[in-house]
C-alpha cells in the first residue's frame, strides 16, 4: 500500500492497465481482425476460410456493380436521415434552450431521453405495425387521399431518422443553451428580426452542434442493418448485406471486405467535421 | 446642457413586476436630447431593468416609454432607434470585427460601399482603424469594449443605451475609458444612457445622474447637485463617502432635530490646544482619532465624537509624509466645520417611501 502511494506513476499504471488492455485488445483489436479476415479467401467448396492473403474481396466490391450501388444507397440514405434529423432537431432544441421555463425545459430533455430507454427491436417493430396496411399511417394519411409507404427505402428512412433523432436533438440543444441571450437581444437591438437572428447568428454558431449529431446520425445509419430488414421489404444496404453474408452465406472474409466500407467511409467523415471545430463539442 | 424640444426619451407610469418582485415601480423620466444621462444603484435597484424596458428587450408590467414623439412601448427591439452596448459587449464571435460593426447596416441592407465607409468610419471614433479584420478572441476586453461602442455607435441611433460597459475593465483601463465616452458622446452628439454602479464613474461622465434604490428614483440631479445636495441619507451613503449625524447627536452638535450628512473634506482635524471656538459660522466637536487610512492622494481619518457619532475625515497629502497623521492615532482631537457645509436630510428615509424627488 505504502508503495503505491509513494509511487503516483505506478497507482496510475495500475488503475489503467484494464480499461486500456480492454480499449487495445478487445475493441481495437477485434477491429484488426475483421480487417485480416478481409484478406483472406474462402473456399467455395467446402465453405471454410483459408487462411492466404488475398485481394479478391475488395476486387469484387469494386468491380461488381450491385456492391457499388448498394454502398451509394447506403450514403445516400444515411445523408437523407442526417438531413431530416436536423431539420426536425433544430425546431425542438431551439425551444428546449431557449424558449422553455427550466422546470418545462427538464420534462422535454426527459420527453427526447424516454424512446432510448426502449429496445431497439420493440421500436422498429412498433414503426412495422405502423407502417402496414390498415396501420397508423394509412389511416392518417388516408383522408387526404394518401396511403403507407409500405416497406421500403422511405420506410427505413422514416424508422432510422426517428431512432436516432434524439442523438441529434442533445448536441443541438447543448449548443444553442451555450449560446448567450445577449448575442440574441444584440442582433434584435442591431435590427434583425428573428429570421435575420437565425440564419446569421444562431445557425452558423450552433453549425459544429449539428456536424457532431450528425456523427451520430450518420454513422449509426451506415452500419444498421436490423431497421432494414423489418421495415426495409427487399432493399438491401450494406448493414444487411454483411449480416447476410455472414449468417446465410457464411462468406466471413467478404463480409469483412464489406464492413470496411462504413469504416472508410466514417473515417473521411470524421476528418472533414474535424475541421469545422465539432469534435470539441461532443 | 440640456438641449430643448421634446425630450429623447420620455417614461411615464413605468413598472415592471416580476412574480411578487416590484424591479421598476412607476417610474417618471425625462431624458433630454444630447445628454449623457446616468443610472446609478446599487445592483438589483432596477437601473439596468429600466434601460432593458427602453431597449425593448422587456416588455413593461405598466407604463409608456416614448423615443422623441413615438410611443414605441409595444415595439420590438429591432423597431426602436435606439442601440444597446452590452455589460457582456455581445460581440458575434464567428464574425470579423468589421462584420460585427457592419451588422446593423448590413440587416438594413445598406449598400455595401456605404456599409463600409460608415464602419470604418465607427471603427476611427473608437480608435480601432486597423483592427477591421481581427477575430473577436484576438482583441482585449477594451477592444472588445469600443468594437461594441462601434457597433452600435455606426447605427447613429436616436440614444445609445449602455449598460454597464466598463464593468470588466481594470482601474486605469475604465479611467481612460470614461473620459473617451465622454469624448465621444460630445463628438457624435447622441443621447447616452448609462447604467452604472459607480457612483465616480457616474460623478466623472454625466450631466445628469439618477440614483436608484429599490424600483425607484431616489434623486435626479446633476453630479454637483447630487454630492453637495444630497436629499436622502441613502444617497448621501451610495454617492461618496457621507458622515450622518442624527438623533440626540444632531441635536448637541447642531442644534436642531433631523439627519445631517457633511462630507469628509469640508471637516478639518485640529489639535486639541489649537482648535478654534464655535461661533455662529463655525461648529466644534472634540473626539478621538480611531483610524487612519493611506488612501495615496489623501488620508482618511475616522474619529469618534464624545457627542457619540463617528465621522470620516479627508484630507489631502500635500506633504510626503504622513507621520503627523498616523501619530494622531488614538489621539483626542478637535474637528470643525462651516455650519452652511451641513446638508439637512429631512425626515429619516423610510426605504418603503422614497424621500421626495428633487427635479432638476
Amino acid at each position: 500500500m505504502s508503495l503505491i502511494s509513494r509511487r503516483p506513476g505506478l497507482r496510475v499504471g495500475l488503475l489503467l492497465t484494464p480499461p486500456m488492455l480492454w480499449l487495445g485488445v478487445a475493441y481495437l483489436g477485434a477491429l484488426a481482425a475483421l480487417l485480416v479476415t478481409s484478406l483472406w479467401a474462402q473456399n467455395d467448396f467446402t465453405g471454410n476460410i483459408e487462411r492466404t492473403w488475398t485481394l479478391d474481396n475488395f476486387r469484387d466490391l469494386f468491380t461488381i456493380e450491385v456492391y457499388r450501388t448498394i454502398t451509394l444507397r447506403t450514403i445516400g440514405i444515411a445523408t437523407l436521415v442526417t438531413v431530416v434529423d436536423a431539420l426536425l432537431a433544430f425546431p425542438i432544441a431551439l425551444f428546449m434552450a431557449k424558449v422553455a421555463s427550466p422546470r418545462y425545459q427538464r420534462l422535454l430533455v426527459i420527453a427526447v431521453l424516454m424512446p432510448l430507454w426502449a429496445s431497439y427491436l420493440v421500436k422498429a417493430y412498433a414503426w412495422r405495425g405502423m407502417l402496414s396496411s390498415n396501420g397508423l399511417v394509412e389511416s392518417i394519411a388516408s383522408p387526404f387521399g394518401l396511403g403507407t409507404p409500405g416497406y421500403g427505402l422511405l420506410a427505413t428512412t422514416m424508422t432510422l431518422a426517428y431512432l436516432w433523432l434524439p442523438y441529434m436533438i442533445l448536441p443541438i440543444y447543448a449548443g444553442l443553451e451555450r449560446l448567450p441571450n445577449s448575442l440574441f437581444e444584440a442582433s434584435a437591438d442591431l435590427g434583425a428580426g428573428s429570421w435575420t437572428t437565425l440564419r446569421r447568428v444562431v445557425l452558423p454558431m450552433v453549425f459544429p452542434a449539428f456536424v457532431a449529431g450528425s456523427i451520430f446520425t450518420f454513422s449509426l445509419s451506415m452500419g444498421d442493418y436490423i431497421a432494414v430488414k423489418i421495415v426495409g421489404g427487399t432493399s438491401q444496404l450494406l448493414g444487411n448485406v454483411v449480416y447476410d453474408n455472414q449468417g446465410a452465406a457464411n462468406n466471413l472474409p467478404f463480409a469483412a471486405a464489406m464492413a470496411t466500407i462504413p469504416i472508410v467511409v466514417m473515417l473521411a467523415y470524421l476528418a472533414a467535421a474535424r475541421r469545422t471545430g465539432a469534435l470539441e463539442q461532443l | 446642457m440640456v438641449g430643448a424640444g421634446s425630450p429623447a426619451i420620455s417614461v411615464r407610469g413605468l413598472s415592471k413586476h416580476y412574480d411578487q418582485v416590484r424591479a421598476v415601480h412607476g417610474l417618471d423620466l425625462d431624458i433630454e436630447d444630447g445628454e449623457f444621462f446616468s443610472m446609478l444603484g446599487p445592483s438589483g435597484s432596477g437601473k439596468t431593468t429600466v434601460l432593458r424596458l427602453i431597449a425593448g428587450f422587456e416588455p413593461p408590467t405598466a407604463g409608456t416609454i416614448r423615443l422623441g414623439d413615438e410611443d414605441v412601448t409595444d415595439r420590438a427591439p429591432y423597431d426602436r432607434d435606439v442601440n444597446t452596448v452590452f455589460q457582456d459587449y455581445a460581440i458575434f464571435p464567428h464574425m470579423s470585427v468589421l462584420q460585427n460593426v457592419e451588422y446593423g447596416l448590413r440587416v438594413k441592407r445598406v449598400a455595401k460601399p456605404e456599409r463600409r465607409r460608415r464602419a470604418e468610419e465607427a471603427l476611427a471614433t473608437v480608435r480601432l482603424e486597423g483592427y477591421a479584420a481581427r477575430r473577436p478572441h484576438q482583441l482585449s476586453g477594451g477592444q472588445r469594449q469600443r468594437v461594441a461602442l462601434a457597433r452600435a455607435l455606426v447605427n447613429r441611433p436616436k440614444v445609445l443605451l449602455l449598460d454597464e460597459p466598463l464593468g470588466a475593465l481594470d482601474l486605469k483601463l475604465r479611467r481612460e475609458m470614461q473620459v473617451e465616452l465622454k469624448e465621444i458622446q460630445r463628438e457624435v452628439g447622441i443621447t447616452f444612457v448609462f447604467v452604472t454602479h459607480d457612483q465616480e464613474e457616474a460623478l466623472t461622465m454625466s450631466d445628469r445622474i439618477a440614483v436608484f434604490n429599490d424600483g425607484r428614483i431616489q434623486q435626479l440631479a446633476t453630479p454637483v447637485e447630487l454630492y453637495e445636495q444630497p436629499a436622502s441619507a441613502f444617497v448621501a451613503g451610495f454617492v461618496g463617502t457621507s458622515n450622518l449625524l442624527d438623533g440626540q447627536v444632531a441635536k448637541e452638535l447642531v442644534g436642531e432635530d433631523g439627519t445631517f450628512v457633511i462630507r469628509p473634506e469640508k471637516l478639518v482635524m485640529h489639535a486639541e490646544d489649537g482648535a478654534p471656538a464655535a461661533d455662529g459660522n463655525t461648529a466644534v466637536a472634540p473626539g478621538v482619532v480611531r483610524e487612519v487610512v493611506y488612501l495615496g492622494a489623501s488620508t482618511h481619518s475616522v474619529v469618534e465624537l464624545d457627542a457619540g457619532a463617528t465621522l470620516t475625515v479627508a484630507h489631502q497629502n500635500t506633504d510626503r509624509s504622513i507621520d503627523a497623521a498616523l501619530e494622531r492615532r488614538q489621539q483626542r482631537v478637535v474637528l470643525s466645520w462651516r455650519r452652511d457645509h451641513l446638508v439637512a436630510l429631512g425626515r429619516a428615509p423610510d426605504p418603503e417611501t422614497p424621500s421626495p424627488e428633487e427635479e432638476s
